[in-house]
This record gives structure tokens, C-alpha cells and sequence, in this order.
């Protein structure tokens, strides 16, 4: 059994999110990095269960972005996998990332591809489902739950209004959501194990990105709030329906 | 040449997102000179030609019945042949949680760009430029679609249903060789009768600040009498306190509803990151420095447990 899962570094939650160069660039001076949370707390821990489960499981860890995601993809490795896999370039857009993972997935032959349900960052949710076409794989898309029995797949998607349980057969792609597995504290063996690890880097293949970004924009800041007395909770109802008109 | 629209449905009907869906590329055909066409895979317990009045003149209408279930990979295969068939330069898929399956899968199909979780119409006055959400909630970015055949994925609340005076669409049966699919469903789970939260206009939403899940009474009777969706911050949803589609925030769902009350949550900025987005955001804290009321346009200083129940009474007082 052969594993991949894609990782992809985000700012931290609490960073500040602002811009430089006329709005055309994400400020970057002072941001923490994380690895995206979807891709850490499920798809990568995900696929650290099943390797518990089935010890002769290998996972390699991909991810498409230049050499300052390094420290992600070692701290990716001190949670498990076995090597990590970074193509040098960085992520134009969803199909130029997922053109770049479906030639590593060709040449290594993996029975599942994992990704984590969209990234903190774009939120396109859209890199899962343009891998399964790209390698004419079937795709399970917001996986909540995900259960391997020798090359049968069960799992449970997200659908409008409820959920699917549905069943596959390997290889498939799978985007993984909450759910799926609970977050992980990497340990101290995991953090010295990972720094020998191997981190290949390849060159990307040549695909033209099928979009750009042209500016960014950050929401008006609100009006400012109008405090109604804890006495009279009926204000908010009567201000909610008279002025803001929503009720 | 159309603007193709994907006619998303469930329960054999069509949803509030993909009107949107729909009443989006219906104007942006306007907009382009376009005919707005329409997509609609398997089948629905309404009429379908009377979906013309949401503006869209054509429906190509593939009842297979294997196509209930929205497999990605199958109906990438027939949406690329209606496509084909429709001279399809825009797809508007919406962004729900059937569009967030397809819509990419189609994109790499096609080699057509795809801007997933729009918040506008498109500018076409200097390109083709979509304006959507980023970084959670916290901007949005404008990204050109550098293709000839372009992708938009609308995302819930951001355009409004219109009904125009439009006639009947015509319906034009399609047969489309539909492949088996790959992914066998042996069970479907719906949640019933609840309004799903993120097509909602109302979201009554609780935190920690609840104490316990046998509290949520208060919060669901205000949202029953508001007819609102109930929504929770991530530590109730990670406690089982409240089921895990509850969750909203920057690790769960985003949402854009009109109106979000929030009640005993923090207002922790991963919690405000999902739903800043909302219109108006009304807090009920009773610690007047929580954070919540730096974002909010309405807020009472007070204990829920006091003020919720009274919120109620004064909502059914309103609508009698
Ligand atoms: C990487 C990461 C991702 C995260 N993602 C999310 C996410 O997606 N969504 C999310 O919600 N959180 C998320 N969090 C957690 C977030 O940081 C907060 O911890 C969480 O939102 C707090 O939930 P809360 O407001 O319900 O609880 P608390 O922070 O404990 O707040 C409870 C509030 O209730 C008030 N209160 C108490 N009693 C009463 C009463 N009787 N009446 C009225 N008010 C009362 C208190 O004053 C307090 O403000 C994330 C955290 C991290 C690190």
C-alpha cells in the first residue's frame, strides 16, 4: 500500500491578513506558517492510522512550493510518513499544483491520494477532484470518515442535506475533512526522526496556469456596534426587524 | 455560444443555491450576449421547463436515473458532452458542497479555469476578472480566468434569486453515454427537516459559553420561531456537544448568512473567519471585552440564559 498526501503550507489562523505592491501581493513580513490544518488533522493523520494498522503501508508526503516550505514539510514528517516529496516551484494556481502532483502520483505508483479538504488560504477546495481527473481517478470528495479493507474502500462523503456511504475500489483520490481523524501532537521521537528523513525536490513539469491573481481586497471594516440594555432584550428584535429589516 | 449552467438538485428539488446559481448566469449571459443554458442530470418531483422564470432559455435534461447520485467522475463525462453540444464559454456550477465535487473535475477536463467561491458578478469591461473569498473569510481576491472556456463556482448567499418574466425554458432531452460509476453509494443519510446552514438566512448560533448541550433548547427555540439554521464554534462541536455540520469557523463551514446571532461564543478570530461574511452579526456576551462585539453591528451585555428566552417571546410577539 502505497500513500501520498499533499500538503500545502498556509498562514496561521490568527495571522494578520494584509497586502503589499498596490494589493497584488500578500504581506508576508511577521506571518507565521502552518501546514493547512485540513491536510494536517485529517488526510496526513489519516493515513498515519492506516499505516498503524497495516505496518507495510508507505506514505509519502507531496508538496508543490519553493524552498521556504521546507520547515512545513519536516514538521509534516514529525507526525509520521516516510519521505516528502517538494516540487520546486510555487503553486501558480489549483491546476498548475495538480498537474504538478498528478506527474509525482504517475511516476510512484500510489494506491491513494489524500488531500485535505481545500486550503485555509484560497478555500477553492479544488486540487482533490483536477488530480482525479488529470490520472482518470475516481474521487471522493469531503470525506468525513474513510475505512480500508484490503483493496476495498468504505467511506462517508458529505453530500447536500446529509451523507453518502459509498464503496471503491484502490486506487482512488479522497479529500478529507473533519471527521476523518482527530489532531496530533507531534513527539520528541517524531521531531528527531524527521530531520533524516528524505526530502527529495524535482523540478515542475511545464504547465501554463489556467488563471492569475489580479488584486486582493480586504472587507470594509463595520460601521460600529449599537448596544442594546440587558433589561430590554426586546430592543434587538424590534431594532432587527424596524431598521436592520431581517426579521 | 451559451453560458452553462449546472442545474444542482436534491431531494428532487431545486435548492435555493443553485437558483442563485442559475439567476447568476442567467445575468451574466445578459451581461456577455450569451444564451444562458442549462445542465440538469437526473431527475426532479417539479416541473422543470417552468425553471425558465429564474432566466435560463434551454435545459438539456439527461434522466438517467443513475445520475440521482452526483458522481464527480460521471458527470464530468456529461457535463463536458453538453458542453460540447451547448458551445458552452462559461460554466457556472454553484458552490455547494456538489459543486465543490464537480466543478473541479470539469475544470481539468476542460483545461478551463475555475474560479471556485465567487462573491460578484465578473468584471469583463478589461479581461474576464472573478472577484471571490480568500484567506477564510478575512479578504477577497480578484482572479482573471485566462481561458477561452471559463469556470465560476458561485458561493451560497453571494447573488440573489431573480425571477424574471422569462417563459418556460425549453426542455431538450439528452442522451449522453454515462459510464458506470466507480463509486458505488450503498446508503444515503439526510438530515431532515432542518434548514441547511449554508443556505440559510438566519443562523442562531451557540458556544461554549452554553455550558452544556442540554442547554441548546433556548438557542433552538429562538432559531424555530426566527426559522433559522443553529450553527456552534468549534469546541462545542468537538466536545459533541453539537453535531460536527454544525461547526462554523475558519477549520469549518464558512458562511454568508444575512443575519448571525451568536450567543456565549468568544468571537475568537478562527471563529470570525467563517462568518464574518454574514450581513449583520448581532452578540449576546456576558463579558463586555469578548472579542465578538469588535465585529458585531448589534450586542447585549448579559447572561443567555436571561436574555435568549426573552428574545424569543419578543420574535413571536412580532410575528404573532
Ligand atoms: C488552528 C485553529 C483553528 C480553529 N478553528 C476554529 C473554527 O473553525 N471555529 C471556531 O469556532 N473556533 C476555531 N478555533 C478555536 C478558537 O480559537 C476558539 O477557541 C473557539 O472559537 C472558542 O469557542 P467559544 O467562543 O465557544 O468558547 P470560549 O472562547 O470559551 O468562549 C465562551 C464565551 O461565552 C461567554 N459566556 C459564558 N457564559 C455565558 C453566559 N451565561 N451568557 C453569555 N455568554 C457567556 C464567555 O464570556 C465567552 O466569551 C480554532 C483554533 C485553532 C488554533
Amino acid at each position: 500500500m502505497k500513500i501520498l498526501v499533499c500538503i500545502s503550507k498556509t498562514p496561521d489562523t490568527t495571522a494578520k491578513i494584509a497586502f503589499t505592491d498596490n494589493n497584488t501581493k500578500f504581506a508576508e513580513n511577521g506571518v507565521q506558517w502552518i501546514i493547512n490544518p485540513y491536510d494536517e488533522w485529517y488526510a496526513l493523520v489519516r493515513a498515519i492510522e492506516l499505516k498503524e494498522k497495516d505496518p507495510g503501508t508507505v506514505i509519502h508526503l507531496v508538496t508543490v512550493g519553493e524552498a521556504d516550505t521546507e520547515p512545513i514539510i519536516r514538521k509534516a514528517l514529525a507526525l509520521g510518513g516516510d519521505e516528502a516529496i517538494r516540487v520546486n516551484a510555487s503553486g501558480a494556481d489549483s491546476f498548475f499544483i495538480a498537474s504538478q502532483i498528478a506527474e509525482i502520483a504517475r511516476q510512484g505508483g500510489y494506491d491513494l491520494i489524500f488531500t485535505g479538504k481545500e486550503t485555509i488560504d484560497y478555500n477553492s477546495a479544488a486540487v482533490g477532484g483536477m488530480i482525479a481527473e488529470l490520472l482518470q481517478l475516481p474521487y471522493i470528495s469531503l470525506a468525513v470518515k474513510f475505512d480500508l479493507e484490503g483493496s476495498t474502500v468504505t467511506a462517508t462523503r458529505e453530500i447536500e442535506g446529509g451523507e453518502e456511504i459509498v464503496q471503491a475500489s484502490l486506487p482512488l483520490v479522497v479529500s478529507c475533512q473533519k471527521g476523518m481523524a482527530e489532531q496530533r501532537i507531534p513527539n520528541m521521537k517524531g521531531i528527531m526522526s524527521a530531520r533524516t528523513k528524505p526530502l527529495k525536490v524535482v523540478e515542475p513539469v511545464a504547465v501554463d496556469p489556467l488563471t492569475t491573481i489580479a488584486g486582493f481586497e480586504t472587507p470594509p471594516p463595520k460601521a460600529g456596534i449599537k448596544m442594546i440594555p440587558a433589561d430590554n432584550p426586546a430592543e434587538l428584535i424590534r431594532l432587527l426587524h424596524e431598521e436592520a429589516k431581517l426579521i | 455560444m451559451s453560458v452553462l449552467i449546472f442545474i444542482d438538485h436534491s431531494d428532487g428539488a431545486v435548492k435555493k443555491a443553485s437558483l442563485e446559481a442559475i439567476s447568476y448566469g442567467a445575468k451574466i449571459a445578459e451581461q456577455l450576449g450569451l444564451t444562458a443554458e442549462g445542465a440538469l442530470l437526473g431527475n426532479l418531483n417539479e416541473d422543470i421547463a417552468s425553471l425558465g422564470k429564474y432566466g435560463v432559455k434551454k435545459i438539456y435534461h439527461v434522466a438517467d436515473v443513475a445520475l440521482d447520485h452526483p458522481d464527480p467522475q460521471v458527470f464530468t463525462e456529461v457535463i463536458a458532452q453538453i458542453a460540447e453540444k451547448s458551445g458552452a464559454k462559461l460554466i457556472v456550477f454553484s458552490n455547494n458542497l456538489h459543486g465543490k465535487a464537480i466543478a473541479p473535475r470539469v475544470s481539468a477536463r476542460l483545461k478551463a479555469g475555475l474560479v471556485a467561491g465567487a462573491v460578484a458578478l465578473p468584471d469583463t469591461s478589461n479581461g474576464f476578472i472573478v472577484k471571490k473569498n480568500v484567506f477564510s473569510g478575512k479578504a477577497f481576491a480578484f482572479i482573471s480566468i485566462n481561458t477561452d472556456i471559463k469556470i465560476i463556482s458561485l458561493n451560497p448567499n453571494a447573488y440573489p434569486v431573480a425571477v424574471t418574466e422569462g417563459a418556460a425554458a425549453e426542455v431538450v432531452p439528452f442522451t449522453a453515454a454515462v459510464g458506470e460509476p466507480r463509486i458505488k453509494v450503498t446508503a444515503v443519510n439526510k438530515v431532515t427537516g432542518e434548514i441547511p446552514l449554508g443556505e440559510a438566512e438566519i443562523v442562531v448560533s451557540g458556544g461554549r459559553g452554553l455550558k452544556g448541550p442540554e442547554n441548546w433548547n433556548i438557542l433552538e427555540d429562538l432559531a424555530a420561531a426566527l426559522g433559522a439554521a443553529t450553527a456552534c464554534s468549534r469546541p462545542v462541536a468537538d466536545a459533541d456537544w453539537r453535531p460536527h455540520h454544525e461547526h462554523v469557523g475558519q477549520t469549518g463551514l464558512a458562511i454568508a448568512p444575512n443575519l448571525y446571532i451568536a450567543i456565549g461564543i468568544s468571537g475568537a478570530i478562527q471563529h470570525l473567519a467563517g462568518v464574518n461574511r454574514s450581513k449583520v452579526i448581532a452578540v449576546i456576551n456576558k463579558d463586555p471585552e469578548a472579542p465578538f462585539f469588535k465585529a458585531a453591528d448589534y450586542g447585549i451585555v448579559g447572561d443567555a440564559f436571561e436574555i435568549v428566552p426573552k428574545l424569543t417571546e419578543a420574535v413571536k410577539a412580532l410575528k404573532g
